[in-house]
C-alpha cells in the first residue's frame, strides 16, 4: 500500500549539512495502524512529512498504490495529497474561520460544488463527535475539540492514508485516549491507513499494529507491537520500552527487604502459569511481591514483577535458575 | 494676531479638507490596488514559500526600501517631473498625489507583507498538505487570517497620509495640512492653525477609531 524506499533527507544551510532521516525503507500495509516511535530530533516528523512531500527527500521512491510519487510536481502533486491526510500536533486550524470552514479547506481544494460541500461536512462533523459545533470559532474549542476538527479536515478527501504528527501530544491525559480511540475507531471503520508518529510509548501501544523506532535517522528496529514490547532487540529500543514498563518502588520498600531483589517479564501463555507458587515450594524459599502489573498490548499480555527472594544461598541461586528457565526475562535488581 | 476672518478661514478650509480628500484617496485606493499585490508577491516570494524566489523576493524588498527611506519631501521633488507626465501639472492636489500613492504603495505593502508573516506557518502547511491551489491558499488562508492586521495596517498608512499630505503644499497640492502650516507658521495666525491641528486630530482619531473597530471585529485569535 505504503512503502518508502531508501528514503535519506539532507538539510543544508550555509556552514554544514545534517542527515535528518538515513537510507529508511518501510512497508506500510493497507488499512494498518503503523507507529513511528523515537525521541525528539530522530527525524520521525521528516520523514512522515516526505510521506505527502511537505518535505522532499534528497534520495529514495514513495510508493502509495503501485506509484512513485516522489517526483511528483505542481498540478499532480496537488492531486495526490488529495489522497493523504494529515493532522497536526498544534491542530493547525484556520482562526478566522469556522468549524465547518475549516473542514471545507479540502473540499475545496478538491472543487467540489458548495452543495455537496456542506453535504460532507456535516457527515465530517456527525463522524467526529462534534455534531452542531458547525458555527463555532475554533477559539471555543478546546483542545481535544480541535485536534477532532483536524481529524475531520484530514478525512474530507475520504483520503486512503491519515498522516498523524504528533497527534496527541498537546493534549491531556484524558484527550488523548479519547483522541486515540477515534483514531482506531476511524481505522477500524473506514479502513484508513494510519501512519502516526510520537515520542510517547502508550501512544503507540495504545493503537498501533506495527512500529518502527527511529534512533539518530536511522529506522533501529520494524516489527509488529507486541513483539516490540516483549523481545526488544536494539539498545535504544529496550530503553524506550523499559521506561513504558517501568515499576517504580520507594527506595524504603528497597532498603528494608531483604534477600534477592528480581524483576521478572512474562509473556503471551506464561503469564498464566504458576510459577512462583512452584519455586517457593520446590526451593523452599520466600517470595515476596514488591510490585508488579500485567500489559495487554495488541490483546496479548505482558506481565511484569518485582519480588524478593529469601532462603539459604544455595536455595535463593537454584531458585534464580529455575526461574530464569520459566520467565521470558529476569534481572537481578540487587543481590542479597 | 490679526483678528480671525471666520468667512475667510471657511472657505479656505472647505478647500483644504476638498484637497486632503482627493490626496488620500487617490493615493489610498493606489496603496491598496498596487500596495497589497505586491506585499502579497514580497510575502510569497519568500524563502520556502510558494513562489519561492530569491532574486524577485530581493528587488521587490529593494524597491519598498528604497521609497521608504526617502524623506517625502523629496521623493515629492523627484517625482515631480513623473507627476507632470501622468497628471499634465505640476502643481495642486493631483500632482500632490503621484508621489503620495508612491509612498504609500510602498508603505502599505511592508505592512501588508508583515500582516502576512503573522499567520502561522503551520495552517499554511496544513493547507498545502490537503491539495490547496495557490490561489485557494490566499485566497481561503493567507487573505482571511491575515485580514485583521491588513486592516490595521491600511489605517496606519491612512493616517500617514494625512501627514504625508501636508507636505503636498511644497508642490501646491494644499491641504489641511498645510493651511496649518501657512497661517500658523508663516502668518502667524495661531488662531486658524489651533482650528486646523484640531481638525486634524479628529480626522485622525475618526480613522483610527474605524480602523481599530473594524479589525477588532475581524479578529478571532482574541
Amino acid at each position: 500500500m505504503l512503502e518508502l524506499k531508501n528514503i535519506s533527507v539532507r538539510f543544508r544551510s550555509k556552514s554544514r549539512s545534517v542527515d535528518a532521516v538515513k537510507n529508511v525503507s518501510i512497508h506500510v500495509n493497507r488499512a494498518e495502524v503503523f507507529g513511528i516511535v523515537g525521541t525528539s530530533g530522530a527525524g520521525k516528523s521528516t520523514l512522515l512529512r516526505t510521506i505527502n512531500l511537505l518535505e522532499r527527500p534528497s534520495e529514495g521512491e514513495i510508493w502509495i498504490d503501485g506509484r512513485n510519487i516522489a517526483s511528483l510536481q505542481g498540478e499532480a502533486l496537488r492531486r495526490e495529497r488529495l489522497n493523504i491526510g494529515m493532522v497536526f500536533q498544534h491542530f493547525n486550524l484556520l482562526h478566522s474561520q469556522t468549524i465547518s470552514e475549516n473542514i471545507a479547506l479540502p473540499l475545496h481544494a478538491a472543487r467540489l460544488a458548495s452543495a455537496a460541500i456542506q453535504k460532507r461536512v456535516s457527515e465530517l462533523l456527525d463522524l467526529v463527535d462534534l455534531n452542531g459545533m458547525g458555527k463555532a470559532l475554533p477559539s471555543q474549542l478546546s483542545g481535544g475539540q480541535k485536534q477532532r476538527v483536524g481529524i475531520a479536515r484530514a478525512l474530507a478527501n475520504n483520503p486512503d492514508v491519515l498522516l498523524c504528527d504528533e497527534p496527541t501530544s498537546a493534549l491531556d491525559l484524558e484527550t488523548t485516549e479519547s483522541i486515540l480511540n477515534l483514531l482506531a475507531e476511524i481505522n477500524r471503520k473506514l479502513g484508513v491507513t494510519i501512519v502516526i508518529i510520537s515520542h510517547e510509548m502508550a501512544v503507540i501501544k495504545r493503537i498501533c499494529h506495527r512500529v518502527a523506532v527511529m534512533h539518530d535517522g536511522v529506522v533501529v528496529e520494524n516489527k509488529p507491537v507486541y513483539d516490540l514490547f516483549a523481545h526488544p532487540e536494539h539498545a535504544f529500543t529496550r530503553e524506550l520500552v523499559e521506561k513504558s514498563l517501568d515499576l517504580r518502588v520507594p527506595d524504603r520498600v528497597l532498603e528494608e527487604q531483604q534477600g534477592e531483589i528480581l524483576r521478572l517479564v512474562f509473556l503471551g501463555a506464561r503469564a498464566e502459569d504458576p510459577v512462583l507458587n512452584e519455586t517457593t515450594h520446590l526451593f523452599s524459599v520466600q517470595i515476596n511481591i514488591l510490585h508488579g502489573r500485567i500489559e495487554y498490548i495488541a490483546g496479548k499480555p505482558i506481565g511484569i514483577l518485582l519480588v524478593s527472594l529469601q532462603g539459604t544461598e544455595n536455595n535463593v541461586k537454584l531458585a534464580t535458575q529455575f526461574l530464569q528457565e520459566h520467565v521470558a526475562r529476569l534481572e537481578v535488581i540487587r543481590h542479597g | 494676531m490679526g483678528e480671525l476672518d471666520l468667512s475667510i478661514l471657511w472657505q479656505d478650509l472647505t478647500k483644504a479638507l476638498f484637497e486632503t480628500g482627493v490626496m488620500v484617496s487617490i493615493s489610498l485606493s493606489l496603496a491598496l490596488l498596487l500596495g497589497l499585490p505586491l506585499g502579497f508577491g514580497v510575502y510569497l516570494t519568500r524563502k520556502n514559500m510558494l513562489w519561492e524566489n530569491r532574486i524577485l523576493n530581493w528587488l521587490g524588498g529593494i524597491g519598498i526600501n528604497l521609497i521608504r527611506s526617502l524623506p517625502f519631501v523629496i521623493l515629492l521633488i523627484l517625482v515631480l517631473p513623473l507627476a507632470q507626465l501622468i497628471t499634465g501639472r505640476s502643481t495642486g492636489p493631483y500632482a500632490a498625489s503621484v508621489p503620495l500613492a508612491i509612498a504609500s504603495i510602498a508603505f502599505f505593502a511592508r505592512l501588508v507583507e508583515s500582516a502576512l508573516c503573522e499567520v502561522s506557518v503551520g495552517v499554511v502547511e496544513a493547507a498545502r498538505a490537503h491539495g490547496a491551489s495557490d490561489w485557494l491558499l490566499i485566497r481561503k488562508v493567507l487573505y482571511p487570517e491575515s485580514l485583521a492586521g491588513l486592516m490595521r495596517g491600511f489605517t496606519v498608512t491612512a493616517i500617514s497620509l494625512i501627514g504625508y499630505s501636508a507636505m503636498a503644499g511644497v508642490v501646491g497640492g494644499g491641504g489641511i495640512g498645510f493651511l496649518a502650516i501657512n497661517y500658523g507658521y508663516y502668518r502667524y495666525e495661531t488662531g486658524v492653525m489651533i482650528i486646523t491641528v484640531a481638525i486634524l486630530i479628529v480626522i485622525v482619531q475618526i480613522f483610527q477609531g474605524f480602523g481599530d473597530w473594524i479589525a477588532h471585529k475581524l479578529d478571532h485569535k482574541k
